[in-house]
């Protein structure tokens, strides 16, 4: 028990980001710079938008790790996505298994499970490794299901005018079938895309300094959490309509695929 | 005084202006019936004058009293005097026949539900539908949901009864049992409005023919009027190419 | 591994079996209420968002405006959000309750566009009958919209609602004493990462599958009968 002990304490987290004072949640009314009286509150934003550079880096990591998960993550959603349609028995049930079940639990268990589980292994991620990994974990998953659909969109008889027409294998597969799936699968990534770039911000529990954890990094000086939090979650908003009217352009001029701009 | 009147109408979609001006008006027990080709603005008039479609100019007088589009209490009150029967017969489809017809009356105007059933089974009697009461429209043909649309709207007890191209979804077949339909209420003194492409029925049921292109009134006046001695050219021109059929 | 086995009966002690059982119901209650309450209230903000008139534009801009903000927010932002901004007024708040407003707000922002996309699925023409009729904005909600578009709303809101079971884990870091939570407080007492994490895991996993599985069940049965006919028998 003690050598588990000592072990954990090399992989311990942060110290939790909350006050808490008897279970109870404290927030930052009882800061130095509080005000004691109970129904005010008065509204400090300067000292947070003074720190706006580091609010714009978390943003970058963000991104960062979310253009991470997703690029580590998709080449394995493609590969389970043909495990999942054309692979043995065998091998359907494994990816539908893996798939299944992490699908039906919780990222942050993942997370958790990579950064302080593995220590008892003797494998110790970095906090960001951890977290990548967790939503490379994701992305496969989810990402399998999606072309798994646009896999099982493609018509028979779209392959037969195709083959009709005097088209080679490849050349159907590469004319008729790669098209028709990319327009399917686009949207759907693009969602998933947005939805992962939210979930960075799990990074945060595990210390991470993404926007979420910049937020909790500033309001640790000035105990000015609301605010803190309200910019961060402004940022994200701007990240999301930033990044979906870019995978929209990206989708009506690449892949001629109409996808919602708002 | 006229029962209803309607004097110097305009009316647009967007930018695609429909009405140019109208005037019509008829009296209590009429038969008006607005022919013309696709596009003259017909079912425009019969839906402005239901607060379906705004009307960017002119007056509406209904009873003397005039339907202020901007004031939601004026629609209203027109609304409940008028009734209209679409071509699509537009029945809810999550209700049955006897609900359908029943719950503008009880819901809306407030009858006591035994009589508004009361009521409805004897109009759908009337319309030959008596054994459908608790039938739901994707049970029923056309010609039979058309039917139960006109039952509805004569259970709001309505002073004008507008009916929009009622047969022109209809497969040829089911066209009579609507028409018969209308006949009768017109013997029985309806105020009607009826747009139709039904030349014959119109010639034989109408008091009045309005006849109407791009928006404009072309030409006025009996159905023996229009269809034997058409004035205006336009009127010529459009009985000439039906009456070939 | 032999130090897992170790671990074992100390940690399927019937106290924190009992401990962990309770934390599932804690994650199934604050789904199954967060979201409930969440999707009932949503009905309102696209009532709202719809209601037509000059005098009517802010209620509309607001009702847009929130479901927009906090669709684009992590839920773990909105979870501080709540907390932070509750506890700035009222001291001593039930964590509990904190993590529930915060589901609240998320679910209804997520379910609102659900909702409208039913809305709009029913034909303009049943609209009108009922304009026509002098029926009234509520009425035909009521009486026409909703009855016609349930069967297009409930699937995908189940499956929200299904998917969320698994978002609720991070309202521990509230310090709500739900799975993730609990699960954190015994790694922290010493018993093996894989051990706890796993476990967990699979007390998620017991709850969601069978959800999912429902959740899917619902969707066939709605979606392949076309007609309302063969809607009408299935209830």
């Amino acid at each position: 028990m003690a050598e588990s002990l000592r072990l954990r304490n090399a992989r311990e987290g942060p110290l939790p980001t909350l006050l808490l004072i008897n279970g109870k949640a404290v927030g930052p009314g009882y800061g130095p710079t509080a005000d004691h009286r109970d129904l005010s509150y008065t509204f400090q934003f300067n000292v947070i938008f003074a720190h706006l550079p580091e609010f714009l880096q978390g943003a970058a990591l963000t991104l960062g790790l979310a253009l991470a998960g997703f690029w580590g993550g998709a080449p394995f959603a493609l590969l389970l996505a043909f495990a999942r349609t054309s692979g043995s028995k065998w091998i359907k049930r494994l990816a539908g298994g893996y798939v299944t079940f992490i699908t039906n639990t919780p990222v942050l268990i993942h997370i958790w499970f990579l950064f302080y589980g593995l220590g008892d292994l003797g494998i110790l991620l970095g906090k960001y490794t951890a977290v990548i990994i967790g939503l490379m974990a994701a992305t496969s998953a989810y990402g399998c299901e999606i072309m798994r659909g646009g896999f099982l969109s493609v018509r028979r008889s779209e392959i037969e005018a195709a083959e009709t027409l005097g088209f080679s294998r490849l050349q159907t597969v590469w004319y008729v079938i790669v098209p028709h799936i990319v327009k399917t699968v686009y949207p759907a990534l693009a969602n998933y895309f947005i939805v992962l770039t939210l979930s960075t911000s799990l990074a945060m529990i595990v210390g991470g300094e993404e926007l979420l954890g910049t937020a909790f990094n500033v309001a640790s000086e000035n105990y000015r959490h609301l605010e803190a939090v309200i910019v961060a979650a402004g940022l994200y908003v701007v990240i999301t309509f930033a990044v979906s009217l870019s995978l929209a352009l990206v989708g009506r001029w690449a892949f001629r695929v109409k996808a919602k701009i708002f | 005084m006229p029962h209803l009147e309607v004097r110097n109408l305009s009316a647009s979609y967007g930018d695609l202006k429909v009405l140019h001006g109208v005037d019509l008006s008829f009296e209590k027990g009429e038969v008006v019936a607005l022919i013309g080709p696709s596009g003259s603005g017909k079912s425009t008039i019969l839906r402005v004058l239901m607060g379906l479609t705004p009307c960017t100019g002119g007056e509406l007088i209904l009873d003397g009293q005039p339907i202020v589009p901007s004031s939601t209490a004026s629609v209203r009150a027109a609304r409940d005097k008028m009734a209209i029967v679409f071509q699509q017969y537009n029945l809810f489809q999550n209700m049955d026949v006897m609900r359908n017809v029943t719950i503008a009356p009880v819901k809306i105007k407030g009858r006591p539900r035994a009589e508004a059933e009361a009521d409805a089974a004897r109009i759908l009697a009337r319309v030959g539908l008596a054994e459908k009461s608790h039938a739901y429209p994707d049970e029923l043909s056309g010609g039979q949901q058309q039917r139960v649309a006109i039952a509805r709207a004569l259970a709001l007890r309505p002073e004008v009864l507008l009916l929009d191209e009622v047969t022109s979804a209809l497969d040829p077949e089911l066209v009579n049992e609507v028409l018969d339909t209308i006949r009768d209420l017109a013997k029985d003194g309806m105020t009607m409005l009826i747009v139709s492409h039904e030349m014959a029925f119109v010639r034989e049921v109408a008091s009045k023919v309005v006849m109407m292109d791009k928006g404009k009134v072309v030409e006025v006046g009996t159905p023996a009027d229009i269809f034997d001695r058409p004035r205006s050219e336009r009127a010529r021109e459009f009985v000439g190419k039906i009456l070939r059929h | 591994m032999e130090q897992i086995l170790q671990q074992l009966p100390e940690f399927f002690s019937p106290i924190n079996i009992r401990m962990l059982v309770e934390a599932m119901g804690v994650t199934i209650a604050l789904t199954f209420f967060g979201c409930g309450l969440g999707f009932l209230f949503a009905f309102f903000i696209v009532f709202a968002r719809q209601t037509p008139g000059h005098w009517a534009l802010p209620l509309r801009a607001a009702a847009i405006f929130y479901v927009e903000i906090f669709r684009r927010v992590p839920f773990l932002v909105t979870s501080y959000l709540v907390l932070f901004f509750i506890a700035a007024i009222i001291k001593n708040a039930s964590l509990f309750a904190i993590a529930l407003i915060a589901i609240f707000i998320y679910a209804t922002a997520y379910t609102a566009d659900i909702i409208r996309g039913g809305f709009e699925s029913v034909p303009r023409t049943q609209i009108e009958a009922a304009q026509a009729m002098n029926f009234g904005r509520w009425r035909t909600l009521i009486h026409v919209i909703i009855p016609q578009s349930w069967p297009v709303i409930l699937p995908p809101a189940m499956v929200f609602m299904v998917a969320f079971v698994k978002d609720t884990a991070l309202v521990s870091q509230l310090g709500v004493f739900e799975l993730a939570f609990r699960g954190r407080e015994l790694n922290n007492h010493g018993f093996s990462g894989i051990l706890v994490f796993t476990t967990i895991a699979l007390l998620y996993f017991v709850i969601s599958y069978p959800l999912t599985r429902f959740g899917q069940w619902l969707e066939k049965r709605l979606a392949t009968p076309r007609s309302q006919k063969s809607q009408r028998k299935l209830r």
